[in-house]
């Protein structure tokens, strides 16, 4: 039905993102860019100056002072609750009144100008009584700090047995980094009050159905009186799934008390001062393993940095233990996470949700068997791929159907040329010069759906109006990914006509409602499979309308190329759609969808929680220089599979963007405290991502075009917003060679995350000592 | 007291601006958008560090205008009297139709979440005008200051390279348009002090460098503001009252580089990006350094002079111009004094500076033909990142044995300073591996560095001893052997 290929802007297409030339000349329209309501007011927060304690008094005189400022918002002035746990945990207020982190929100200041409120807010006199405070996670272990949330256990086989009774054994420790999300576009929230309880929300989110949620639940009124509109966002990665909450909350707040439309956007400091970020983890492993390097048991500890309170953490860490296993099969294995609370910003989700953690952890004892055998690490790896149909079963007893990672990895292998290189390297390294080389191979299998399997639902709004023109809306967020444009891809698809006759619409919640956060890289799936939903539902009632019309059977109605063919006749969609109009057929409909099959049980650590799994590879090749430590990566070689590419220009976008940060992650982006509990790198000047200067120089990217989802998908589609992230982790191990190549690849270098010039220097050094 | 103007003059895209009654602190990006509605130029950081303000500024020349890139979001108001600001807005077509650059961009899928991407277009457009075919190392440098965190940037750089083949700079309406917009401009120019008064504030844009004197004597306590890539986190980042501010970077006085037989002499507003054919020229050793300082932005408002007188204990330039035996020429209305610059910085926070005192210019004297000399930087990240440590090292070797020997650090102690203990147990020694390793004992006699979140103490000795011996081991066996070479990466990716 969908064959036809002659229109503009189909499926399986590539498109240019929906509004990119509106990127380019900067009309764009982000919320700051709106323009303001008259009376507009401005909310800056009042942060916290100690990790740990209580405060004993708040003394805002001379804040009310100021010539501009209309007020201060403290928790007294909340009606409803002081929370905005997203899990329902009610350990994470709007303003706080017991102190747990430095940076945390205590109070806000309104006033006339955004300028007013910032300065404002600075001359709040806060008094404290001081605790002691952790902000490390080895800490938190040491003093037997809580956890924020019920850990899990995975657990197959009896590991502890099999540990005894392995041919060789290593255990040790990795530390891996957290990371700032860095959206350029930083949190931003407008609220507008309205009559009676009503207010519209304009936020920076990825989960508008929860910040509607959040804004009722701290002001007590019911859902319904909130609309929370997004249109687009600078930037998202998981920083916006909850962390949005706080800003929209606070703006609502005061536009209901002032009766004034608000506006709050930290700067960019307090912006990562006082939102959560990527968990760092502290890994603990237990390795058997038979001298060709099988792995025949594994038991490992994750713990992890999650900060004030749980957040997303429990989420978070379960992916970090269902992704330890990557493309490897453990017969015999414990997976076991610690969830620890430390006194620092509350971690949150970040592409990857931890999974990238998890793999990484994993990708440690590949490398562990590999130095202590004398082989190459991608040895190693074959030897442990998950088996076709046996040898498939993962830690959390899904069985794995659609592998497809040998394919990837033989055909990333060849066309990287990887054996040779390897050899050159080696051959390199054996100089002993000031540059060391290194290379790795390593795979991704990441897992597809919400765990939180009641969030794999989406809906889509659709509207035909008289003149032909589409309306597309659903509950699917923009935060640059392209999301929209696939969806209206499927919708132009779905009706055969050009995209440019369907207009994308900001994500409303009083459009399409419950929806969830645009995460997990669940978009496409999930809102193309709800807007296809809704046409087919148009459809449907549109070929009732032309075979009662034109007194024809089904098959002889079809949706061609911005026209509708009816037996012999050939009419404009334009005008078809007139006609269904004048005979009152409806052109409007809500679509829905839910994945099916998917399934988990907690307690029992079983379950099918993944749909299906995404896979890729990469091949990185770095130089490192071993008198400061300093690197640079040489080439990238990418086999990544997207199922049926919706937009490969898209999905390509999405592969090298995900890999430069992951790359990012695993190198110069280091979140540093101070002793005080300050977190000390808080802005570009401090926080180093990724530059043009530091993309592989070579950098080849392609698609596994031969790849299909097996599972009913969008369009056989596989998503992929998240796991080229870790495409990444063979920078890591790269550069850990090149280390390694100090002594003769003999010792595992254990180099950990972020693996900045300093980690690099430090390890060399410990091998030219040991 | 001659009399003053109380407005500044410019062009903002089309739009000839005479503006009055503003405050010191008032930034270009706060301008634009708040008081012009001109929304396509975004915040990212307000720090000068992710790129997504920038804008064009024209400053009027001796050769007519050279246009070049800023951080919008550090630059101040005061600053901009003549010249001509160029927004993303200004590059539109006439039919609304997408400038080239935007183009190669939309083609290219240079965007994705859109946020970074006026100030990508931006440097990009800067970039075109001037280096109409760049290689993949230009394109690398002109984008140092510009984040993007969703791209990997590999799209953007297709773009740089698609508009370089597909259209031409000449018909371009800056281009076009030059002419007038230098007559313009020249009309604007101030040949009266300006004073602007906001409530308490005060803004004094001197005649020339005579007034600056007598404006530094009037308001000793007065902030002067050269291209503002210090002075302006103070405002923006920690909400610092500047008042009165003296902005001086128009003042072609202090933008004069003077070539002499054994040195050049620099004025204080010299910006990086002026001082690059000198460094290309004079100091061939530095060139891959000074590409390395700020991103090029930066580069285009940062003076040598600032970067001198805010006194960092790591700073960019100072640890290079100590080793090279700099001298600074501090300025007031009692008159001028010159003094070497290690002697400058005094303590963390401390120079040797007079009430009054302004510097004016800075001496660099050439390296000679026997002189063996190299300036090292070492960052988290490579581009755009402030030096965990910077080492300096110049020496004469005459029979195999070091002289002259001068080394100096920056990121080791409270000022940027001599290594002298070191450079004690160098002097005089043969020029061998073994004499250089046994001088990295000096390093602890030297330096007692701090942990920060740059690097830790640790690492700033390791890598302070080990630079020495980088030092020899370049000027035995050559550079490819002993450090990393992008730029061989990227001619072998061309």
């Amino acid at each position: 039905m969908s064959n036809a290929t002659n229109i503009q802007g189909g499926v399986h297409q590539t498109q240019k993102h929906d509004s990119a030339h509106k990127h380019v000349s900067g009309q764009a329209e982000y919320i700051d860019d709106i323009n303001e309501p008259s009376g507009l007011l401005h909310a800056y927060l009042g942060l916290s100056e100690i990790a740990n304690g209580k405060i004993t008094s708040m003394d805002f005189s001379a804040v009310e002072a100021e010539d501009d400022v209309i007020g201060v918002l403290t928790a007294a002035d909340i009606k409803g609750e002081n929370d905005i746990s997203p899990t329902g945990k009610k350990d994470d207020p709007v303003f706080a009144e017991n102190i747990d982190f430095h940076g945390q929100p205590i109070f806000a200041v309104v006033a006339k100008t955004r300028d007013a409120a910032r300065r404002a807010a600075k001359l709040a006199k806060i008094e404290y009584e001081t605790a002691s405070h952790i902000t490390d996670i080895a800490d938190a272990i040491a003093q037997d700090y809580p956890l924020v949330t019920e850990p899990l256990t995975l657990q197959r086989g009896d590991a502890p047995k099999a540990l005894e009774a392995a041919e060789n054994r290593i255990n040790g420790q990795m530390r891996i980094g957290g990371q700032d999300h860095f959206y350029l576009e930083g949190h931003i929230a407008m609220a507008i009050p309205g009559e009676d309880d009503d207010v519209l929300v304009y936020s920076s989110t990825q989960h508008p159905s929860e910040v509607q949620h959040m804004v009722g639940h701290v002001l007590d009124i019911p859902s319904h009186a909130i609309t929370v509109n997004v249109r687009r966002m600078g930037g998202g990665f998981g920083g916006k799934e909850t962390q949005s909450n706080l800003f929209a909350a606070v703006a609502a707040l005061a536009a209901k008390k002032y009766n004034q439309a608000v506006k709050i956007r930290p700067d960019r400091d307090d912006d990562m001062i006082a939102t959560g970020k990527r968990h760092d983890f502290l890994v603990d492993y237990d390795v058997g393993f038979e001298k060709d390097g099988k792995i025949t048991a594994l038991d490992a500890t994750f713990a992890a940095r999650c900060g004030n309170s749980a957040d997303l953490s429990g989420p978070v860490t379960d992916r970090a233990l269902f992704h330890a296993d990557n493309c490897y099969y453990f017969p015999d294995v414990t997976l076991k996470s610690k969830p620890y609370k430390t006194n620092t910003v509350s971690n949150t989700a970040f592409r990857g949700f931890g999974g990238p953690q998890g793999m990484l952890g994993g990708e440690r004892v590949i490398e562990e068997i590999a130095y202590a055998l004398g082989k190459d690490p991608l040895e190693i790896r074959k030897a442990n791929f998950y088996g076709e149909t046996s040898r498939n079963i993962t830690p959390y007893h899904q069985e794995i159907n659609d592998n497809i990672i040998g394919q990837i990895v033989e055909q990333l292998e060849t066309s990287s040329d990887y054996q040779a290189r390897r050899k050159a390297i080696i051959e390199f390294n054996k100089n002993k010069g000031i540059i060391r080389k290194g290379i790795a191979l390593t795979p991704v299998k990441f897992g597809i759906s919400f765990t939180a399997t009641w969030y794999n639902q989406a809906g889509a709004l659709v509207h035909i109006y008289n003149d032909g023109s589409i309306h597309l809306n659903h509950g699917g967020t923009e935060m640059g990914q392209g999301l929209n444009t696939k969806v209206a891809q499927v919708l132009a698809d779905e009706f055969q006509v050009d995209l440019s006759r369907i207009k994308i619409t900001a994500t409303n919640t009083g459009k399409v409602p419950n929806t969830s956060a645009t995460a997990a890289s669940s978009g496409s799936d999930l809102n193309g499979m709800a807007a296809a939903n809704a046409a087919h539902q148009i459809k449907e009632r549109l070929i009732k309308f032309a075979r009662e019309t034109h007194n024809v059977s089904e098959d002889e109605i079809a949706f061609i190329s911005n026209y509708v063919q009816i037996g012999n006749k050939k009419i404009s969609f334009d005008e078809f759609i007139h006609s269904a109009y004048m005979a009152r057929v409806q052109l409007s409909a809500a679509g829905f969808y839910k994945t099916p099959d998917i399934h988990w049980d907690r307690e029992a650590g079983k379950g099918r929680p993944f749909y299906y799994f995404a896979y890729g590879a990469s091949v990185s090749e770095v130089s490192i220089d071993t008198l400061t430590g300093e690197y640079q990566i040489d080439r990238a070689d990418i086999l990544h599979d997207v199922g049926k590419s919706l937009n490969p220009a898209i999905d390509i976008g999405q592969i090298e963007g995900g890999f430069v940060q992951g790359m990012g992650w695993l190198t110069t982006e280091e979140l540093w405290w101070d002793d005080a509990g300050r977190l000390r790198t808080h802005a570009p000047s401090t926080y180093k991502i990724p530059l043009a200067s530091d993309r592989p120089r070579i950098f080849n990217v392609s698609l596994a075009d031969w790849s299909e989802n097996r599972e009913m998908t969008i369009r056989r589609s596989k998503a992929v917003g998240e796991p080229p992230f870790m495409l990444a982790n063979s920078v890591l191990e790269a550069l850990s060679m090149a280390v390694a190549s100090e002594r003769d690849y003999e010792i595992c270098p254990r180099l950990d995350a972020p693996a900045t010039p300093e980690r690099v220097l430090l390890a060399v050094e410990k091998l030219k000592g040991g | 007291m001659a009399e003053t103007k109380d407005h500044i003059n410019f062009v903002l895209n089309d739009e000839a601006i005479s503006l009055s009654d503003f405050p010191s602190g008032l930034t270009l990006l706060d301008y634009i958008r708040l008081n012009k509605s001109l929304k396509g130029t975004k915040e990212g950081c307000a720090e000068g560090d992710c790129g997504a303000c920038t804008v064009l500024v024209g400053r009027h020349t001796d050769d007519g205008i050279s246009y070049e890139t800023v951080n919008s979001c550090i630059r101040f108001m005061g600053s901009l009297n003549a010249c001509h600001i160029v927004t993303v807005e200004h590059l539109k077509g006439k039919d609304g139709e997408l400038h080239p650059v935007q183009q190669a961009m939309v083609n290219q899928h240079g965007s994705q979440c859109g946020f970074c991407t006026p100030g990508f277009v931006m440097s990009l457009y800067a970039l075109w005008m001037t280096t109409p075919n760049p290689t993949n190392m230009q394109i690398e440098r002109a984008l140092q200051g510009n984040l993007c965190r969703c791209t990997g940037y590999e799209p953007i750089i297709k773009a740089a390279i698609e508009v370089s083949n597909s259209a031409d700079p000449v018909h371009d309406k800056l281009n076009t348009e030059r002419a007038n917009m230098i007559k313009q401009l020249s009309a604007m120019r101030n040949d009266q002090r300006i004073e602007i008064r906001h409530n308490d504030d005060l803004v004094i844009i001197p005649k020339d460098v005579m007034d600056l004197t007598h404006a530094r004597a009037e308001y000793p306590n007065s902030t002067i503001v050269a291209g503002s890539t210090d002075v302006g986190l103070w405002v923006t980042k920690h909400m610092h009252d500047i008042s009165p501010t003296i902005f001086i970077n128009h003042l072609s006085e202090l933008h004069q580089i003077d070539v002499q037989t054994d040195g050049v002499q620099i004025g204080a507003c010299v910006s990086y990006t002026d001082m690059q054919s000198i460094i290309s020229k004079h100091f061939p050793q530095m060139e891959a350094f000074w590409n390395r300082i700020g991103g090029e932005q930066v580069r285009n408002m940062g003076t040598v002079g600032g970067n001198i007188a805010n006194g960092s204990p790591i700073g960019d330039t100072p640890p290079a111009l100590i080793a090279l035996g700099a001298t600074v020429t501090l300025t007031s209305k009692n008159g001028q004094r010159t003094l070497p610059l290690k002697d400058f910085f005094i303590e963390y926070g401390k120079q040797d500076r007079a009430e009054g005192d302004f510097v004016e210019s800075v001496y660099i004297p050439f390296i000679e033909s026997d002189e063996l000399f190299a300036v090292y930087k070492i960052s988290k990240r490579r581009d755009e990142d402030i030096s965990a440590l910077c080492c300096a090292i110049k020496m004469n070797i005459e029979n195999d044995v070091m002289s002259n020997v001068s080394i100096a650090f920056g990121g080791m102690a409270g000022t940027p300073m001599h290594a002298v203990k070191t450079e004690e147990l160098l002097e005089g020694k043969s020029w061998t591996l073994d004499s250089i390793r046994n001088a990295k004992a000096g390093i602890d006699l030297d330096f007692s560095p701090l942990t920060d979140w740059r690097s830790s103490k640790e690492y700033r000795a390791i890598a302070a001893k080990n630079l020495l011996e980088r030092f020899y081991i370049e000027m035995t066996d050559g550079l490819s052997a002993s450090q990393l070479d992008r730029e061989a990466i990227c001619e072998a990716a061309e």
